[in-house]
């Protein structure tokens, strides 16, 4: 179990148009891994999440998730390959006219035969993972920032799905709240067994959950480094790298 | 060994059904599971609320050796004995669990906090009467004052003292006017013809035809050019402020400007209640010329008229007081439709429903409202003698 990959980028180009984003990707996410997908603000962090969670097509490239060749195959594919991600977006993206427990419960009615109360069960589960099982008949309007994030964290969980995708959880939110999310995704990880690919610049969480990773470079355009955040602090030698981790001002690059 | 089992449900004809069994020994209970736990199947049995012997100091520990497979369905099922357990006053021991399902039943809490409801009142028929007649005054008093509120932007813009932008006002005209030409032009062409056939049909009978260029030359100076323009605004244009300010308002936009000391009235309103005020008397000059050639072109093709002949019945027909009438109105529809559509937009809630319930609004408010302002001015006329 432990070296298998679930999912694999080859030489990846991600554009808008004629506007390339970064090129020459290649990653592997082991499973059970907590894959970090890091560098400077604009580097293109969001739009290869945005490249893995089937929303934009890379320009070049193949994509694969377990043994499949993600982009080959039809849409109806691409979808069944989706139920298997989890996907918290950046502000949560909340569907706005529903409750919190209606947002867990809408992918349960979409895709299982399950009966009502039965999904009244599983959503209160979900919720009740995150704490938050208090804000179930909500309104997204009515609830905070932090808790806005861990009900699309239950959300994302609603199918059960094994790899999970997070842009920017811990954005946003105060350092204990940022903290416990840690702690709950290292706990997810291990009770559901799930892969998770997260993209974030908080250093302090990255150091504490991530153990693999990607690093960015706005500049060139192309991955400058690859491996866990606490391994890229320590023995990477590149002056970008190195400043990120370190928080320090790169005086010739702007700010990072 | 055992001198009571409690059997969970075994009625499922598969033998890898989720199945329980509670084994009790004295004060110590063994909770036994087999088969195939996934949520997805809908076979999830609930633990049942007395499903545990009160006994205080007692202990529960598991065997889950005869699991297949498992996911969030057996936490659930586990979530539900422990609830049960905490009310029964017995501990669970987790260490017999597997690691993977301690760490998620343990983030469960046993005892959960009561859902918050949405509060939704009861109102008596005639309090809510009462209270839609109060709000609606309120309404009026609030449309008032932003009018208020925005012509004294008007005026400060004039003097020079404002912050209103020119940029801002162009944007908004050039989208209330040029851009809304050709389906003001399609819809008072069309009205203009429909006109003429209407009387053309009744008039030929006395040997009237040409009094058709009249009906129609009267009727687009006084009401249609103006309604009909109008009725496109407040779907075209009111629609869109209500929606973009609604937005605005669910992204903290209107918070950010008045925090700033930036007065939306002035910002915001000004130029698109301006720039309606501005293009709609043009939109009306150009409908009633629109809607005359929409009757001539009828008239022409089905009547024995000539093109001089419907020209001068058509000139000689309304005198300038109807222009002008028409003219105001138009002018007064405008500043209508923009008010009530951006404070439609103002007043709406932060969610994508709500803006989609501030477009609705602002269209069908704009419409009514529209309809109902000309038939004061059809008092007025009457009373005037216009």
């Amino acid at each position: 179990m432990p070296d298998q990959t679930v999912l694999s980028l080859r030489d990846v180009t991600l554009s808008f148009g004629p506007k390339i984003i970064q090129k020459n990707i290649s990653l592997d996410v082991r499973k059970g891994s907590i894959f970090a997908v890091m560098g400077g603000s604009g580097c293109g962090k969001s739009t290869l999440l945005k490249s893995m969670i089937g929303l934009l097509r890379p320009s070049v490239g193949e994509y694969h998730v377990g043994n499949e060749n993600y982009w080959a195959g039809t849409d109806a594919h691409r979808t069944d390959l989706n139920h298997r991600f989890g996907v918290l977006f950046q502000s949560g993206a909340l569907w706005s006219s529903m409750t919190i427990g209606e947002n867990i419960a809408l992918p349960l009615q979409m895709f299982t035969d399950l009966k009502p109360p039965v999904i009244r069960r599983l959503v209160e589960l979900k919720l009740g993972f995150v704490g938050m099982l208090q804000a179930i008949d909500l309104y997204p309007s009515e609830i905070s920032g932090g808790m806005r994030k861990r009900a699309g964290l239950a959300r994302a969980l609603a199918l059960d799905p094994d790899i999970l995708f997070f842009d920017e959880p811990s954005a946003g939110l105060d350092p204990i709240t940022s903290a416990r999310l840690d702690d709950l995704i290292l706990n997810l990880r291990d009770g559901l067994g799930a892969t998770i690919v997260i993209v974030s610049h908080e250093l302090s969480s990255l150091f504490h959950i991530a153990d693999d990773g990607i690093f960015l470079d706005a500049k060139t355009k192309i991955p400058i480094a690859h491996g866990s955040p606490r391994d890229l602090r320590d023995t990477c030698t590149d002056p970008q790298v190195h400043a990120f981790m370190h928080r320090e001002r790169d005086d010739e690059e702007g700010n990072t | 060994m055992t001198d009571n089992t409690d059997t969970g449900p075994r009625s499922h004809a598969q033998d890898n059904a989720p199945q329980w069994r509670l084994e009790n020994e004295q004060n110590t209970l063994l909770m036994v599971l087999s088969g195939t736990w996934q949520a997805r199947t809908g076979a999830i049995p609930v633990f049942p609320k007395d499903g545990l012997p009160k006994t205080p100091d007692g202990y529960l520990s598991f065997q889950t050796s005869d699991i297949q497979a498992w996911d969030t369905g057996l936490i659930a099922f586990l979530w539900d004995l422990k609830r049960v357990a905490h009310n029964a006053g017995i501990s669970l021991d987790m260490q017999t669990l597997p690691g993977p399902m301690r760490q998620l039943l343990e983030l469960l809490p046993e005892a959960p906090d009561e859902p918050v409801h949405h509060k939704q009142p009861h109102t008596p028929l005639l309090e809510a009467v009462g209270g839609h007649a109060i709000a609606s005054m309120t309404e009026v008093g609030v449309v008032s004052e932003l009018a208020a509120l925005t012509a004294k932007g008007a005026v400060q813009t004039i003097l020079g003292r404002s912050r209103m932008r020119l940029s801002d006002l162009l944007a908004n005209t050039s989208d209330a006017g040029p851009y809304a030409l050709l389906i003001v032009g399609i819809v008072n062409f069309l009205i203009g013809a429909i006109l003429a056939f209407v009387g053309a049909v009744e008039l030929q009978k006395f040997a009237a035809g040409v009094y058709v260029a009249s009906l129609v030359g009267i009727a687009m100076v006084r009401e249609m050019a103006a309604v009909m323009t109008a009725i496109i605004m407040a779907g075209r244009t009111g629609g869109a402020y209500a929606a973009r300010i609604s937005t605005m308002q669910g992204n903290e936009e209107i918070d950010a400007l008045n925090v700033f000391g930036i007065q939306p009235s002035t910002y915001l309103i000004l130029p698109a209640v301006l720039s309606l005020i501005i293009t709609m008397p043009f939109l009306y000059l150009y409908g009633c010329l629109i809607g005359m050639l929409g009757g001539f072109v009828v008239s022409i093709s089905m009547l024995d008229i000539t093109a001089a002949g419907y020209f001068h019945q058509t000139v000689t027909s309304f005198g300038i007081g109807q222009f002008i009438f028409g003219f105001v109105k138009s002018i007064v529809f405008g500043a209508f439709i923009g008010l009530t559509s951006c404070r439609i937009g103002l007043k709406a809630g932060r969610s994508a429903a709500d803006v989609g319930i501030a477009a609705t609004r602002a269209v069908v408010v704009g419409i009514v409202g529209v309809i109902a302002i000309d038939a004061i001015f059809a008092v007025i006329a009457d009373v005037l003698g216009i």
